[in-house]
């Protein structure tokens, strides 16, 4: 369709050249068909028997060319594929605002807006208006949201029960992953790096060091820090009581940092001169540093030979070049300053540690601090036999640690395994049948497309997902509002008792953000498409 | 009927061409011309007639490269449509304008205008003369506002009862995505006017209200921060994060050693002079947090980077700082903490300083965001409207509709006179234009009915949106309004029951009303009034 209008048969453009426009019934078979693509592609992937996607980045550009990927993750999935159709994108939008603010759900965001947006194809059909849809569906977030509510329980108060929760939630969230096998081990492993971080929720100070190599169950928390760099050559390779100045300076020549200075000299002899001034502004430094009495000295820039040779002389060990994010932790691990300038060696304050050792991952060398102050940051450390392995069990170690750090934050939980998606279909159901007018179809569609939540999670583990699904709401409309799946035995059980649980915060962003996303798709009447920007020449070469 | 060109033609019979290139250009005049304005006018009021209203529906648009915006409102749809038809072009501009005056009502500009057109039309094949159309309009725009005026009611502006403001604000907002918090939204953009509005100049300074979104969390989750919030945090890892009793100094230096404006070359060349510079540049560093210590500063926000020494003296002389804090928004936290931007390092004194009582950091999410929040400021007139949304999209949506809702509300503040939406006004003005035009002798009079009949488009446009029999409704509306002399009668989109659209409290200002039909009808006047189109041919390239 082209904005052509015509007189006298002759064509008015309206529209710019290669303007494309969708009006009402095509604008939304087109968005229909787009989010529906996108939940068919992820929906397999939910659950604790979803299958995993592989994804071969394209030959040509962009530092990935020709990676493969295997994941199981609904956000690397999506932002992985490109896509065209708009409304597959607002999905695809948000499924990454979900990793953003929870970290999990990126895939059940995205199939619970698609199956709302598949609903309504029928409601449409029956010409009912969009607008009376949206109205029926805010009615039923607000009830899902409220029963949701309702059943959410906050355990924090008792230290011994919200740690078990937080194991369960974790356990919940990595059985879905490549970890399933192992998640005991990683479940505790995870729970006790959140809890480390004490309620923060910046996940910088757990760093992952991934190694090939190994099994998946080498993997483990060390206590320490970890730092992937080595010690300069001369130095101790082993100390013990270290006192650690963390510096960020400059330590190759210390430029002249005033404006428009420039060095100018006639003369060899006068360079050699400037030389040794330099040289000695250097030593200098060195000098002042070594006054803060500290044995180790890292520092985020490079150290040049000179210094370093300096450091060695003086027994003092130097570690150079630890990226930002680095020299950020190791300050939080322990507990010094980060430094820049050196004149008042006694107001900064030195980080402290039992023992620097070198050791040895696989085949890499890694400077391990141990025995350090504030163990507010950790490292996990990942073994696994191939390379996509160790990238999968990032995503999954990641996707844990975020959703466990929120619920530290925000410690209500529910249950999983279905159990609060039939909750709230049921509450949304009855609501429905209380409501009159149009608007409880709509209502009802709700609580359909929540239903299919476990539904997809029975057909992915190969069970007759219409009988299990069938069983799971009768318990719920007897009142068992704790009843999930079971995908272990294929059957209907209690969720409490199987320690399925998951994260309040996660299943009602989950909810309320699909829900805005499929409104905000269904409110669409008309797509007007931009001719793609032609390519500039690049006229860098010419 | 495009391209065809005058030829003439001298004695021999060959072609004389008159204009350069003529053979390429396009030409379209006459009453072909009328015609091909008039549908590229009808056409993009078409697009836009959807969206009218609380029922109206959303546009998707695609940009060049690929992103999304999602939307309701008439200037953003139109702006964002690469419209190429003259015309078209034309009524882009003239939402455009509605939204530079007024900011609400951009889709019902272009309807308006869109219907006028379509009623020329039909004048046109009676074969009135365009002029003589185009001045029968202008005649019963007049009409249309002195009605305006009349039927117009005076609204109390009570700082103790902002119900009225908020239920304006609710009309505007009703339309767009974010009618879930309806209410929520109109409170905020009230509250956010109310605090910054100069009532002794019935005035609204815009730039003291930001309006600033971050994807993630709930519509709901939006707030108004009475004080600034900046996408910005502090410079060194291990600066407090929270700051109280704040005491500002707003910098536009940096903290790097001073770069004279002249133009200037330092040699070096003894080593002496090269002590002399590293004494010099230790100098000035120490100096410049002396010069922030002795005002008696604890918070430091500077609009350039910090040099690392800079930034760990900062740190070891318990300074937190903030770096490169972009100019409006450092303009923001001056007014609003009463601090002077100081330009010099010298010229920093304790008076110059700005003063918050809380100054924090946000942190959101997983991926470790942050922003800095200053609030209980000295001077809180400034605030910040910060938008939540489960997607870019929601949140972009959600922060033009905001836009909207505050510049309606300052509307208010400038002028209380308010008229009922939903139609109702267009329909008595309708009534009121068609019962003058009987009263017209000459040929304007069928042009003033043509106005009549445009001017029910508006809420034909409403009805048909929400689903009712759009002329039977009208209709209904109209013979009541006639009966009752009641012009407050409008159609009743929510289907509450009632349509009296002052029991429903659907209000619109009467600025906004009046600019619509004076602006609306202005630009038909002027379609009309062109005959003639030369386009340049497509150039060689």
């Amino acid at each position: 369709m082209r904005g052509d209008l015509s007189t006298a048969l002759n064509p008015i453009p309206l529209y710019k050249q290669g303007v494309e426009e969708e009006k009402s019934e095509l604008a939304r078979l087109s968005s229909f068909a787009g989010a529906m693509a996108v939940g068919d592609l992820i929906k397999t992937t939910l659950g604790p028997k979803g299958m995993d996607k592989i994804l071969q980045c394209s030959m040509s550009g962009g530092p990935d060319a020709g990676k493969l990927l295997v994941t199981n993750d609904g956000a690397t999935i999506l932002s992985k594929i490109g896509i065209d159709n708009p409304v597959a994108k607002v999905l695809v939008d948000i499924s990454k605002v979900q990793d953003d603010e929870v970290g999990d759900g990126t895939t059940s965001v995205v199939v619970l807006a698609s199956e709302l947006l598949r609903e309504t194809e029928n409601l449409l059909a029956q010409k009912i208006h969009p607008q009376t849809i949206i109205a029926g569906w805010r009615k039923a977030t607000n009830e899902a949201l409220r029963v949701l509510e309702g059943i959410a329980k906050n355990n924090s108060s008792n230290i011994e029960q919200f740690r078990s929760d937080l194991m369960n939630i974790a356990r919940t969230t990595l059985s879905s992953k490549i970890l399933q096998g192992k998640k005991e081990h990683f479940a505790k492993l995870c729970v006790d790096a959140v809890l480390k971080l004490k309620g923060k929720t910046d996940l910088q100070g757990i760093q992952i060091i991934k190694r090939l190599g190994n099994n998946m169950s080498d993997s483990y928390l060390e206590e320490g820090f970890l730092l992937e760099k080595k010690i300069g050559i001369n130095m101790p390779k082993r100390l013990e009581n270290a006192r650690i100045l963390i510096a960020n300076t400059p330590m190759d020549t210390d430029k002249i940092k005033v404006f428009g200075s420039r060095v100018r000299v006639d003369s060899v002899a006068k360079v050699a001169e400037l030389e040794l001034a330099e040289k000695e502004k250097m030593k200098d430094k060195v000098n002042k540093i070594l006054q803060h009495n500290c044995n180790v000295f890292i520092n985020r820039q490079l150290i040049y030979d000179y210094p370093e040779q300096l450091f060695a002389e003086k027994g003092v060990m130097a570690i150079e070049h630890a990226d930002f994010e680095g020299v950020e932790r190791l300050a939080q691990v322990l507990g010094g300053e980060i430094v820049s300038t050196f004149d008042t060696p006694d107001k900064v304050r030195l980080g402290k540690c039992d023992l620097i050792e070198e050791i040895i991952i696989g085949e890499d060398k890694l400077i391990k601090f141990s025995g350090v102050a504030e163990g507010r940051a950790c490292t996990i450390v990942l073994r696994g036999a191939t390379q996509q392995i160790l990238d999968e069990a990032e995503r999954s170690i990641h996707d844990a640690l975020c959703v466990l750090s929120q619920t530290v934050k925000e410690p209500r939980i529910c249950y999983g395994g279905g159990a609060a998606e039939m909750l709230m279909a049921t509450a949304v159901s009855q609501l429905a049948e209380k409501t009159p007018g149009k608007e409880s179809v709509a209502i009802e569609s709700f609580a359909r497309a929540l239903r299919q939540l476990p539904t997809i999670i029975a057909d992915n583990a190969g069970y007759d997902s219409a009988e299990l699904v069938a069983n799971l709401r009768a318990a719920h409309t007897a009142g068992k509002s704790t009843h999930g799946l079971d995908m272990e035995k294929g059957a209907v059980a209690d969720m409490v008792e199987l320690g399925i649980l998951e994260s309040y915060h996660l299943k009602r962003q989950v909810v309320s953000s699909a829900a805005e996303a499929a409104e905000m798709v269904l409110r669409i009447d008309n797509i007007i498409r931009a001719p793609p920007r032609p390519r500039q020449r690049d006229m860098r070469h010419h | 009927m495009p391209s065809v060109g005058t030829l003439a033609f001298d004695e021999f019979g060959r072609p004389v061409l008159i204009l350069k290139g003529q053979e390429s250009k396009k030409r379209l005049f006459g009453i072909e011309a009328h015609k091909s304005h008039i549908l590229a006018g009808k056409a993009v009021a078409n697009t836009l007639k959807t969206s009218l209203g609380p029922r109206g529906m959303d546009k998707c648009m695609v940009s060049p490269d690929g992103d999304i915006t999602i939307t309701n409102d008439g200037a953003t749809i139109l702006s964002m449509m690469h419209v190429e038809n003259e015309i078209g072009k034309l009524l882009v501009q003239l939402s455009k304008s509605q939204d530079d005056e007024i900011g609400d009502g951009t889709t019902g500009v272009v309807v308006l205008a869109g219907a006028l057109l379509e009623q020329a039309e039909a004048l046109l094949d009676k074969g009135i003369h365009p002029i003589r159309i185009a001045d029968g309009y202008e005649l019963a725009a007049k009409m249309a506002l002195e009605h305006l005026d009349k039927i117009a009611e005076s609204y109390p502006l009570d700082l103790k009862n902002l119900d009225p403001l908020i239920n304006t604000a609710m009309t505007t907002l009703g339309s767009k995505i974010i009618n879930r918090c309806q209410r929520q939204m109109a409170e905020i953009a009230v509250n956010a006017i109310m605090s910054v509005a100069d009532m002794k100049r019935r005035d609204v300074n815009f730039e003291l209200i930001r309006v600033q979104g971050k994807v993630g969390g709930r519509l709901e989750d939006t707030l108004l921060v009475k004080g600034v919030v900046v996408d910005k945090t502090f410079s060194h890892p291990q600066m407090p994060k929270e700051v109280r009793d704040a005491k500002i100094a707003i910098l536009t230096c940096p903290f790097e050693p001073p770069k004279p404006k002249t133009k200037h070359k330092l040699d070096i060349t003894t080593v002496e002079d090269y002590k002399k510079l590293r004494e010099y540049e230790k100098e000035k560093f120490s100096e410049m947090i002396k010069s922030i210590k002795d005002a008696g500063t604890n918070l430091v926000i500077c609009q350039w980077g910090f040099d690392d020494e800079a930034n760990h003296l900062l740190l070891s002389h318990q300074l937190p700082a903030v770096r490169w804090v972009g100019g409006p928004e450092i303009e923001m936290i001056a007014i609003a903490t009463g601090g002077r931007i100081v330009p010099r390092f010298q010229e920093l004194s304790a008076d110059k300083l700005g003063f918050a009582g809380h100054v924090y950091e946000l942190d959101f999410g997983t991926t470790g965001d942050h922003m800095l929040c200053i609030e209980q400021c000295k001077k809180s007139n400034t605030c910040t409207i910060f938008v939540r949304g489960g997607n870019k999209m929601v949140v972009e949506e959600a922060k033009r509709a905001l836009h909207d809702a505050l510049c309606v509300v300052r509307n208010l503040v400038r002028d209380n006179r308010i008229v009922y939406g939903g139609g109702a006004c267009e329909i008595a003005c309708a009534v009121e234009v068609a019962k003058q035009a009987n009263k017209i002798a000459t040929i304007e009079q069928y042009a003033i009915r043509a106005f009549a009949d445009a001017l029910e488009s508006v809420p034909l446009a409403l009805a048909e949106n929400s689903g009712f029999s759009p002329i039977k409704t009208v209709s209904d509306v109209k013979s009541q309004q006639i009966a009752q002399n009641n012009p407050r009668l409008g159609i009743d989109c929510l289907n509450t029951g009632t349509n009296d659209m002052k029991t429903q409290s659907v209000i619109e200002t009467l600025i906004g009303k009046r600019q619509q039909i004076s602006l609306a009808t202005q630009l038909v006047r002027m379609i009309l009034k062109i005959d003639d189109i030369r386009l340049p041919g497509e150039t060689d390239e």
